[in-house]
């Protein structure tokens, strides 16, 4: 899809790898709507987009909300018009330092599905209809390599990750022929904050920078026969240049 | 991202293209009030909820209906609100002497149309439109947004204090607000640009981003007091609700489910949308409530364009979801149709033909009243709520089918339990 002039969503849009995509989308000349739970780091990011001749619009909502889908949907539709990208990027770990599946509080574990599942769930309920009666959108899930692999301590996030791409792989067989392409993209390790939460004592030279890891997933977005839908896509494995 | 032309259309509409409270609509004619109400006379006395206020009694609309809209079998409709997954179609055939109507699901859609038909939806999502205000005195008053917010206009009726709960043309009349104040809505600050009557115009300077948070956070879909428990957002929006443009839900769409837009597709029926800025269909006020609907604006799609010269070069019929989709396909066809177009061809037996020149895609307003005198030059068929004679609704349906037919159709519906609520079944009009 050819970002250009579309409008695009992206949860999770202060920081991070959320904060990264929302620049680059907006340098590439898509009207993006930032979404986070608070306003103020938020604004610093729109403002940043703005001076560089981007269209970024600041929302704030808690994705784990049911109330706040709807709202974080008609603010979005009201501010960039039509969603034709949606990017599923915030996420929560639990608790953190992360515990052992024994110790972990089940409603810890109800929350990060309602951040890292149902919410994003829900959010496309709202978007995915709009794009498919218009024959065309991008839906992208944030996976994790935690998603395949069983890390000890990372049951709840691990079990969400696993949900979501699976739940991404469905949607898409059923949107199949809608012009509505579903993906789910596991960024590999980045030097962010959550990685910060999750492994403090991590080499961060060793990580990658968000803005590396967003450039190829909006690379992702623009290349249809290389990301076709359905697709669960690893970041690090994904070449700039198309085969 | 707005353009000056759309500003200009918006800032236009209390001056311009409406018609006031007190003065004749222009263009308006006996059958011409389309206030998407639902109720005859009759209606509450065995719905429970008491009669719809967005609906006008029949008997107030005097002169455009004949002496049959108290027939006793309307009353016996039900007016509650059915499960989106559950509602039923009356399915009317138009044609002369075709088979009388009949009773179906709504998920039978996709067999009741036929391949190489187009089914047209809006996409419209509703606004959380009701919002609660203060005059620069301090005095509260609601208002009810009737159009899309733009680049900070707000466009609206106003109400005095209270809420819902009270049926609209009980409640107090709004405070006295001029031209120029600063009134609070939802916690924001607005000028009032234009006053008449009820009708308001007011601008929300500076931070658009600001504005809409606010009205997600205070805002609440518009709804009416046959209703008593609120209305949450989500259940006032279709299944392909994008950007927010509508003041009441266009509820003709509520059963389309995707099994059922998908299903349609697999059965060589295409679907597409356009966005169409369902006004409100009550004010309060008698006067402004004749001249309903307002103008409202429209948005068609290239490939919705497309999509409709398709079908018609394929001889496929185009199925309107909604009375909102037959206004605007309607109105962009008249916009489109030039004073002598002919036939193309000038082939003798196409000469009873009109044939339209191609729709274009683009923004536009409907201004256009359809009742049983107009002539569809697009839509074909539709799917409609249930409306009894007396409505408005009923006038445009007429515009479709036969009136004996509807009343046959409303007979079958009162005799198998069918609701007239706008979240209640439907009626399919096509031919079979």
């Amino acid at each position: 899809m050819k970002i250009q002039g579309q409008g695009a969503l992206v949860t999770g849009a202060s920081r991070g790898l959320g904060r990264a995509l929302a620049e680059q989308l907006a340098a590439r000349g898509a009207r993006v709507a930032l979404v986070a739970r608070e306003l103020g780091p938020l604004h610093d990011v729109v403002a940043g987009i703005r001076a560089r001749g981007g269209d970024a619009h600041a929302i704030a909502g808690d994705i784990a909300s049911k109330e706040a889908i709807h709202r974080i949907a008609g603010q979005a539709q009201g501010t960039v018009g039509e969603i034709a990208i949606a990017i599923h990027n915030a996420s929560t770990l639990g608790p953190t330092p992360l515990r052992l599946l024994l110790d972990t509080e089940c409603e810890d574990l109800a929350q990060v599905l309602e951040t890292n599942l149902i919410g994003p769930f829900r959010l496309t309920k709202v978007l995915a209809g709009a794009m498919a009666i218009r024959g065309a959108g991008v839906i992208v899930h944030v996976s994790s390599d935690a998603a395949i692999e069983p890390y000890p301590r990372w049951g709840a996030y691990g079990a969400s990750k696993a949900a979501q791409d699976h739940l991404s792989r469905i949607l898409a067989a059923e949107l199949d022929g809608t012009g509505v392409r579903v993906l789910a993209v596991d960024p590999g390790e980045m030097d962010t904050a959550m990685h910060a939460a999750a492994i403090p004592d991590a080499d961060r030279a060793a990580l990658q920078p968000p803005a590396q890891v967003a450039a190829r997933i909006v690379a992702m977005i623009e290349a249809e026969s290389r990301a076709p839908s359905g697709a669960r896509l690893v970041a690090s494995r994904w070449s700039e240049v198309a085969p | 991202m707005i353009s000056t032309a759309v500003q200009r259309t918006a800032a236009s509409v209390i001056r311009d293209d409406a018609p006031l409270g007190g003065r004749a609509a222009p263009g308006a004619n006996s059958g011409g009030v389309e206030d998407r109400g639902r109720a005859a006379a009759g209606l509450g006395a065995n719905s429970g909820g008491g009669v719809e206020d967005r609906g006008r009694a029949a008997a107030g609309l005097g002169a455009n209906t004949a002496g049959s809209l108290q027939d006793s079998v309307h009353t016996a409709l039900r007016a509650d609100e059915v499960d989106r997954h559950a509602v039923r179609l009356v399915v009317v055939d138009p044609g002369h002497g075709a088979a009388p109507p009949s009773l179906d699901s709504f998920a039978a859609l996709p067999r009741l149309l036929r391949a190489g038909d187009l089914v047209v939806v809006n996409d419209a999502a509703t606004l959380p439109g009701s919002l609660f205000g203060r005059t620069a005195a301090g005095d509260p008053f609601e208002l009810r947004l009737s159009g899309p917010v733009e680049a900070g206009w707000l466009f609206g009726v106003l109400l005095g204090p209270g809420d819902y709960r009270t049926r609209t043309e009980h409640r107090a009349p709004p405070p006295r607000i001029t031209a120029g104040e600063r009134v609070t809505i939802a916690g924001v600050v607005a000028t009032v640009v234009g006053v008449v009557g009820r009708r308001i115009e007011l601008i929300v300077r500076g931070d658009g981003d600001a504005l809409w948070q606010a009205l997600y956070a205070a805002g609440a879909p518009v709804q009416y007091a046959h209703r008593s428990a609120p209305l949450p957002l989500w259940s006032v929006q279709t299944a392909y609700a994008g950007r927010p443009w509508a003041a009441e839900m266009p509820s003709a769409g509520r059963p389309l489910t995707w099994d059922v837009l998908l299903g349609l597709r697999r059965a060589g029926i295409a679907v597409a949308s356009l966005t169409h800025a369902a006004g409100l269909s009550s004010t309060g006020d008698d006067a402004l409530d004749r001249a309903l609907p307002w103008p409202e604006r429209y948005e068609i799609p290239r490939r919705t364009a497309d999509a409709v010269g398709e079908a018609r070069a394929r001889g496929g019929r185009v199925i309107a979801i909604g009375t909102t989709v037959v206004r605007a396909l309607e109105s962009a066809a008249l916009e489109a149709e030039l004073p002598g177009t002919v036939s193309a061809g000038g082939r003798a037996a196409d000469a009873h033909r009109v044939v339209l020149p191609a729709l274009s895609p683009g923004s536009g307003t409907a201004t256009l009243r359809i009742d049983g005198r107009y002539r569809p030059r697009v839509v074909a068929g539709l799917v409609s709520g249930l409306h009894v004679p007396g409505e408005s609704h009923f006038e445009l349906l007429s515009a479709f089918a036969p009136p004996d037919r509807l009343r046959s159709a409303i007979a079958l519906a009162a005799e198998h339990g069918l609701s007239s609520h706008e979240l209640g079944d439907a009626c399919l009009i096509v031919a079979a």
